[in-house]
């Protein structure tokens, strides 16, 4: 029984992972650009809700949106002052721009919040959820299904609107995107947003039931690639999938083997993954 | 160049005596010993264009071998430094043959995992210290233990070190070999088409570069007596080496040896300055530096001097065309 739990557990934060692994995957696949910063864009979500709750009692409802709201404007501005003019440059200069957003951020909030984990009051969520014996803390439970929702929405978003056609044409041909009226610049600002947008969500969510700190960023950034790889780079629906199964996995290496392996075995995979299929092991070969 | 090569170097020996200080001296060395772990990043992220992240694997096996030699042989550390070069080559064969099929960013984030994955091994094995590191010898037993309380002789060791690393680069760049590289980095697959044996050359500047890197870490830990699972293996040691290349010019022979001699010094200044909580200020200083480097100046501070010298000469031109007509 205990296993089906652990299981379960590992689902739920499998589905926090999807969210913001799915938008890192956006961008991969819009721009060839890996945020090496996106880690820092969750962590920015977890001091947004900290922040809300701690100076103006806001509840979930209030801090999910408002970190959202901030960090699709916060994924805007990054790309407008720095991707943009990095984007056609050499590789280096795009690796290092977001890798030091990555680093100026991180000991940002170190120096603000310092180095002590903080966490949100345990009463904003409160209450264990029995379903035939498997006990799910409210907290994961309503992460876990506001980011499949959410995930979800993304993908329906791409697929079944204009504004989703219209950044699936840049990603596909900036040219023709070009010749077809559609600016390719707001688009990719758009997807930068969409993308910050996942990540302060995500962070808001995991912020509920996970402690915070300012160095939290580091390895959920790699968990992201790992989903990243694993769904393919550049597919929403793979990064979904991706996600659980990486949730899946922390989860019962962590209860089999012990906490410390659980990262082990997630980036060994990923090394693993690299290796043998770059292309990911949902995704299209070439890509 | 090869006079200013020499001015340099002299420069660098003379500073000593310049400036008889212990505090001072210590700085040297710490600046001379990032330039050689910049250097040593610079051969395979600068010249031959692929970005590690994770180099810091190689500085740890370098820094943990002469401390291991010592805490679990009793030998002096020196003996330990062949063998760490050996098993860098070896973990950098092993990283590089699958790795280097992978291109740009996918190269990045592979290098990042794996360090982060055997940097979490090594904070859990017992045998090599886990998270509370190991110590080298407190008190030298003899002369072989390379432990003294002046940093002067690291100075010029580390002066000797990084003189032979710039000659070889120096030397490489010039050949076939560098030819090679810079024909990779500006691009896989035209370099390939045009019969550079590219897996080869690129294994080839890894290779060199991790023996260099792995190099680096002996020295730190002969100099320093000790050194625990973040500062060996951790990712900031990575980003040191990446940052200071950058910031001199990444695939420039000098570059690095720049970026050492303004960013050490500033490093030990906000350190003495903001005290243990200045740790965090340092990196924050870190990412504004790569941020604006990467945004405005890409090719580093050398890059940037080209230009002006080129802008200068152009306009020095332009007013002597202007006399003559």
């Amino acid at each position: 029984m205990t296993i089906v739990q652990v299981i379960v557990g590992g689902l739920l934060l499998g589905a926090v992972y999807a969210l913001f692994s799915s938008g890192l995957t956006l961008i991969w696949g819009m721009m060839n650009v890996i945020n090496f910063a996106h880690g820092e864009f969750v962590m920015i979500g977890m001091y947004i809700a900290f922040l809300i709750v701690t100076f103006l009692n806001g509840g979930p409802l209030a801090f999910g949106p408002a970190a959202a709201a901030l960090l699709f404007l916060f994924g805007i501005v990054v790309y407008y002052s720095l991707i943009r003019h990095v984007m056609r440059g050499p590789m280096l200069a795009q690796i290092l721009s977001t890798f030091g957003l990555a680093l100026l951020l991180r000991y940002l909030a170190f120096w603000i919040f310092t180095a002590n984990f903080k966490t949100l009051p345990q009463d904003l969520l409160p209450g264990v959820i029995n379903v035939g014996g498997i006990l799910i803390g409210v907290p994961q439970f309503v992460a876990g299904i506001v980011a499949i929702v959410l995930t979800i929405g993304l993908h329906l978003l791409l697929t079944r609107t204009a504004v989703g056609s219209q950044l699936l044409a840049v990603a596909e041909d900036r040219q023709a995107a070009m010749l077809m009226g559609i600016r390719p610049d707001r688009m990719q600002a758009i997807a930068w947003g969409l993308s910050g947008a996942g990540a302060g969500i995500a962070g808001a969510l995991i912020a509920t039931f996970y402690y915070i700190s300012p160095t939290v960023g580091e390895s959920l950034a790699l968990t992201a690639f790992v989903v990243v790889a694993l769904g393919g780079f550049g597919s929403v629906p793979g990064a979904l999938a991706a996600g659980l199964v990486v949730g899946v996995i922390q989860s019962l290496s962590a209860y089999l083997l012990g906490p410390v392996y659980k990262d082990i075995i997630v980036y060994g995979l990923f090394v693993a993954i690299l290796w043998v299929r770059p292309e990911g092991l949902f995704g299209k070969a070439g890509a | 160049m090869i006079w200013f090569g020499i001015l340099l170097a002299g420069l660098f020996v003379l500073y000593p005596w310049v400036i008889a200080d212990d505090f001072y001296g210590r700085m040297g060395a710490d600046v001379l010993l990032a330039a050689i772990g910049a250097s040593a990043w610079n051969i395979l992220g600068g010249y031959a264009g692929q970005i590690s992240v994770g180099h810091a694997v190689f500085f740890g096996v370098g820094a943990y071998l002469p401390l291991l030699a010592f805490t679990h042989l009793g030998l002096p550390p020196v003996a330990g430094v062949p063998l760490a070069v050996v098993i860098s080559l070896g973990v950098a064969v092993v990283i590089g043959l699958p790795t280097f099929r992978l291109h740009g960013h996918y190269f990045s984030m592979a290098t990042i995992a794996v360090a982060e994955l055997i940097r979490i091994a090594i904070s859990n094995w017992d045998f090599v210290g886990a998270a509370t590191g190991l110590m080298g010898p407190a008190v030298a037993r003899t002369w072989l233990d390379l432990s003294f309380r002046s940093p002067i002789p690291y100075y010029y060791l580390f002066l000797v070190v990084l003189a032979c690393l710039l000659l070889l680069t120096w030397h490489l760049q010039r050949s076939r070999m560098g030819y090679y590289w810079r024909a990779i980095r500006a691009g896989e697959r035209p370099a390939r088409s045009l019969g550079v044996p590219v897996a080869r050359y690129k294994l080839y500047a890894l290779l060199l570069s991790a023996a260099f890197t792995s190099l680096a870490g002996s020295l730190y830990s002969l100099m320093v007596g000790f050194i625990d699972p973040e500062s060996g293996f951790g990712i900031l040691r990575s980003v040191e080496m990446i940052i200071i290349a950058a910031l001199g010019g990444a695939g420039t022979l000098f570059g690095p040896l720049l970026g050492a001699v303004i960013l050490i010094p500033l490093q030990t200044t906000t350190n003495s300055l903001f005290g243990g909580g200045g740790s965090g200020l340092t990196y924050i200083l870190y990412g504004g530096i790569i941020v604006i480097l990467a945004r405005f100046e890409p090719g580093g501070l050398l890059d940037l001097a080209r230009r002006i010298a080129q802008w200068w000469s152009r306009r020095r031109d332009g007013v002597a065309v202007r006399h003559a007509a």
